[in-house]
């Protein structure tokens, strides 16, 4: 553990709010990588604006987890405060930018899944959650939308296009049966009510994912070998970097303010 | 695609209900769903909208600033289209 970390006292509801948190900033964060690079003006502000969508959610979800833990830690305690192995979030969503096509296809899989996810999360009997979800149901499904839209154009697009966006969709699918994971402290959280069953979901994200890859006139990949790991802490090479740039600063002045 | 190629179109936004739509810029996108999306991330970012319209340019026919003279002078003698002249009997009240 690198010196100035946080120890996070993990309550399955502690973990519960911490993953589904770290999913939203790695995300938020891989899109904010796109700022100054994206392939046109009108895209570089449609990726920062879902970006800020996520960090937005983020920053909500660590507040209540801080509530929650009653340690004392802030949104950014948690955020730049814990090593790799204490981050939480889906492997699928510190996978690297690559090109346009890639980052929309994580962002679609993902988005995919959060849009019922958070719409089922509005009945949550918890009610921090249950506002959460109402304010990020509305941004998920614009995020879904945008994603949809593009994915048909680069899948029916040109050659180049289609080719990137079936390797892109190729790479990326292996991560999404993570999405579907529960543990002993999930199952507990959800038997509390303040969760939800994320096996209710796949047929709603199947449902999205194929209409959308239909109507792109690409096939969706054939069920295979699928990785997991990041909910307990068990990265991918990627998310090291990301967090080093990304703490880079509280960690070599910590506490510094601007 | 090159940025060359994909069309131009204006946005107009309407702020309130009631109150028209209005011309606030432009954007470049390949079509008119996409660029229905890129106005709402260029220009709603803070709470300006309640209805977007897209344009594609080519669509829009401009007067030429060079018939300026021809179409917008003679009207600077005709003060009498202003209703400045008329008296409001106080009776209606604000108009």
């Amino acid at each position: 553990m690198a010196s100035g970390s946080i120890r996070v006292a993990e309550t399955p509801f502690v973990s519960y709010l911490l993953r589904r948190a770290d999913d939203a900033l790695v995300l938020g964060h891989r899109l904010s990588e796109w700022c100054g690079h994206a392939p046109m003006m009108e895209e570089e502000m449609a990726l920062a604006n879902m970006g800020l969508d996520l960090i937005g959610q983020a920053r909500a979800l660590y507040g209540h987890a801080g509530a929650v833990e009653a340690a004392g830690h802030d949104e950014d305690d948690f955020a730049y405060l814990r090593d790799e192995r204490g981050y939480r979030n889906l492997l699928l969503v510190e996978q690297r930018n690559g090109d346009f096509a890639r980052t929309i296809v994580r962002q679609f899989l993902y988005a995919a899944f959060a849009e019922p996810y958070w719409r089922a999360m509005m009945a949550s009997r918890d009610a921090t959650l249950a506002a959460i979800a109402a304010k990020a149901e509305k941004e998920m499904t614009y995020h879904v939308r945008h994603c949809a839209e593009w994915i048909v154009r680069l899948g029916d697009g040109t050659a180049e296009s289609r080719t990137r966006t079936i390797a892109a969709l190729t790479d990326l699918w292996p991560f999404t049966g993570e999405l579907f994971e529960v543990d002993e402290g999930d199952r507990a959280v959800i038997a509390d009510g303040i969760g939800i069953d994320p096996e209710t979901l796949r047929v709603p994200w199947r449902r999205t994912v194929a209409h959308v890859l239909a109507e792109a006139g690409l096939e969706v990949p054939k069920e295979g070998f699928m990785r997991n790991g990041g909910r307990i802490g068990r990265h991918s090479e990627h998310l090291g970097h990301l967090l080093a740039e990304m703490q880079y600063l509280q960690r070599s002045m910590p506490g510094e303010n601007w | 695609m090159a940025a060359a190629e994909i069309p131009l179109w204006e946005v107009f936004i309407r702020s309130r209900n009631g109150l028209s739509h209005k011309h606030v810029g432009s954007l470049h996108a390949p079509d008119a769903t996409l660029a229905l999306q890129a106005a709402r991330d260029l220009y709603t970012r803070r709470g300006e909208g309640l209805s977007i319209w897209v344009v594609p340019s080519h669509a829009i026919t401009a007067s030429d600033p060079a018939d300026k003279g021809m179409m917008f002078e003679p009207t600077a003698s005709k003060i009498y289209r202003h209703p400045t002249f008329y008296e409001v009997p106080e009776e209606v009240g604000h108009m």
